[in-house]
């Protein structure tokens, strides 16, 4: 699978399963120095792996700029004028943060699910049409439109209701159909942001199932406040804590390794304290 | 327990008649007043809207026929007659009003709402809009004469959309900002999160969820300038004949219009005329009522989307908190 990241209309969408002799292990290497919003410091000196194919989970306080480091991931904080990035994010050895990088076609590469399901208020099979229109996709939209709907384990429940509004199914519906949605354009990483906090256990489960379906295919980065779900689901974890730096309150990583160290066995007293439920 | 029971009523019995409702003490006085007065004030505000409907139902619907739609207006002694020409200027002139003002209108939205929310430019700019909404109708006329009918050297349809637009365009563009403003930012971020262009956003995600919204405005901005008088009084003037006329199109020529009619048909002495008046009155009332209804329609389903979108978040919150106290 070649990816050009210059220029926003080249992009492949077909089917190519992505092999382990096309890139190393490393999906992306993130390395911040510093990140700011206006004057204020928000993370601090942080390095995380993520690996391709596996679930890495960040977790951590309110506050410790998990969401804000996964954010910039696929420069959803461009969006905030007042943000600055300090250092380097290599997606697949490129650096994103590179000026000739246009952030657009990165997020048409790195999909990315928010904390409140968001459908577009458009039909739902519209919603899920929509990143292949714009990608100008050249196959047969509804067979593709189908097969992301059944690899978001939504397809039974709609594919009577193609028509309605996404915004009539139930919340954890139309977090499937936001998955869907992000799927369908084939990006290589995934990034979620809280899925399941808005979401009751049963819908919760659901998409934890789904999680784990398809890290067969993409590289998964979710944020979590939830400590049993990155158990649950994740390969690796990244704590993140915050403290109080330069006179603000900053955050940064604590620890980073398998899910089962950091959890059975944390190398850091922070890590220990918060995961035995002594602060949150 | 009969004890019990029995100092209960006991109880009760001493505060009783503090409890009991006492109509002719001042305060209850004072206050079935003050209910009574807000009925009757409330029916009061009814009351313009139903009079004038049905006074123009009684005098209107006398001469209600077809040939009102398809016969010139009649001259001092003839009988009979329509206002054909002024209905076919009307809707020109509100065509030719929405056609400038729907895009600048929406233009300029978009702008307020998404581009350059805090700008100065963009205060500035809905202060004006804000201050054009109380705009006097007759000073749009009196600018609309003197930019255009001076300068093409003869009153006119366009002149008149002209002098329409200006009283549309502020409502447009303050109704349209508000529903841009009402797409919700999630749906935004997801558009982004997609790789949406800003254009892209914009075109595709939020002029779409908040079309209902732009349509109510862009009604309710028409449904205004079909009855304005005073701004056509010194722009299109009026006239006799059909604006096309055997195929043959007279555009920079006196055009007619429903309210224009209105005002010279009744101040005139002949019962023809002032019946005609009439029922001039009662169509262009009718137009304007089906307008806001439709506008309401359209509005509510906007609503409804909207309120849909917030009964769904506090579900999902609620069960948040449920799931977080477990």
């Amino acid at each position: 699978m070649t990816t050009t990241l210059e220029g926003s209309s080249t992009m492949e969408t077909g089917g190519t399963v992505p092999t382990e002799a096309d890139f190393p292990q490393t999906a992306i290497q993130c390395r911040i120095q510093e990140l700011f919003y206006g004057d204020f410091l928000a993370v601090r000196n942080s390095e995380v792996n993520i690996r391709k194919q596996q679930i890495t989970a960040f977790i951590g306080p309110s506050g410790c700029g998990k969401s804000t480091v996964l954010r910039c991931i696929n420069r959803m904080n461009d969006l905030i004028r007042t943000f600055r990035f300090k250092g380097e994010l290599l997606f697949q050895g490129i650096n994103i943060y590179d000026s000739s990088i246009d952030p657009v076609a990165v997020r048409r590469h790195i999909g990315m699910v928010f904390q409140q399901p968001n459908p577009f208020s458009m039909s739902i099979y519209d919603n899920v049409a929509f990143g292949l229109r714009l990608n100008r996709f050249k196959g047969k939209l509804a067979e593709k439109v189908e097969h992301s709907l059944q690899r978001a384990g939504l397809w039974n429940e709609v594919k009577d209701k193609l028509k309605n509004n996404g915004l009539s199914l139930s919340g954890g519906q139309q977090q499937r159909l936001c998955i869907a949605r992000a799927i369908a354009t084939e990006p290589s990483v995934l990034l979620m942001d809280e899925p399941c906090s808005a979401l009751d256990p049963i819908a919760t489960r659901i998409i934890e199932e789904l999680m784990l379906e398809l890290k067969e295919k993409y590289t998964i980065a979710i944020v979590t406040h939830n400590m049993q779900q990155a158990t649950r689901v994740a390969d690796e974890t990244a704590f993140f804590s915050v403290d109080i730096y330069k006179g603000g309150r900053t955050g940064y990583l604590v620890e980073f390794g398998p899910t089962d160290q950091v959890f059975s066995d944390p190398q850091e007293d922070l890590t220990k304290q918060y995961i035995s439920g002594e602060f949150s | 327990m009969n004890q019990s029971s029995a100092a209960r009523v006991e109880r009760e019995e001493v505060t009783l008649t503090e409890l009991q409702k006492n109509v002719w003490e001042p305060r209850s006085l004072f206050n079935g007043f003050l209910n009574i007065l807000t009925w009757i004030m409330a029916l009061l505000a009814c009351l313009p809207l139903f009079s004038v409907l049905v006074m123009l139902i009684i005098r209107g619907s006398r001469r209600l026929s077809w040939s009102i739609f398809t016969e010139l207006p009649p001259t001092a002694f003839e009988m009979g007659g329509g206002f054909g020409n002024a209905i076919v200027g009307t809707l020109v002139m509100v065509g030719v009003g929405m056609f400038l003002s729907v895009p600048f209108g929406i233009l300029a939205a978009v702008f307020l709402a998404e581009l350059g929310p805090d700008s100065k430019i963009a205060a500035t700019a809905r202060f004006c809009a804000k201050t054009l909404t109380g705009l006097p109708s007759i000073l749009a006329g009196v600018f609309a004469y003197a930019a255009v009918v001076l300068l093409t050297g003869t009153y006119s349809a366009p002149a008149g959309g002209i002098a329409l637009s200006l009283l549309m365009v502020p409502t447009v563009i303050l109704t349209a900002e508000e529903a841009m403003k009402m797409v919700p930012r999630i749906m935004k971020d997801a558009a982004h999160g997609i790789g949406c262009t800003h254009t892209q956003v914009i075109t595709k995600v939020i002029i779409p969820t908040a079309m209902p919204g732009i349509i109510t405005g862009v009604i309710l901005a028409v449904a205004r300038a079909a009855g304005e008088t005073a701004p056509l009084l010194f722009t299109a003037l009026f006239s006799e004949y059909w604006l096309f006329q055997g195929g043959h199109v007279g555009v920079m020529q006196p055009t007619a219009s429903l309210a224009v009619l209105i005002y010279n048909f009744s101040g005139m002495p002949y019962e023809n005329q002032i019946e005609l008046a009439w029922t001039a009155s009662l169509f262009l009332v009718f137009m304007v009522l089906v307008l806001n209804l439709v506008s309401r329609a359209i509005g509510q389903r906007d609503t409804g989307v909207v309120t849909m979108v917030m009964v769904i978040r506090k579900m999902i919150t609620s069960k948040k908190d449920q799931g977080e106290s477990k």
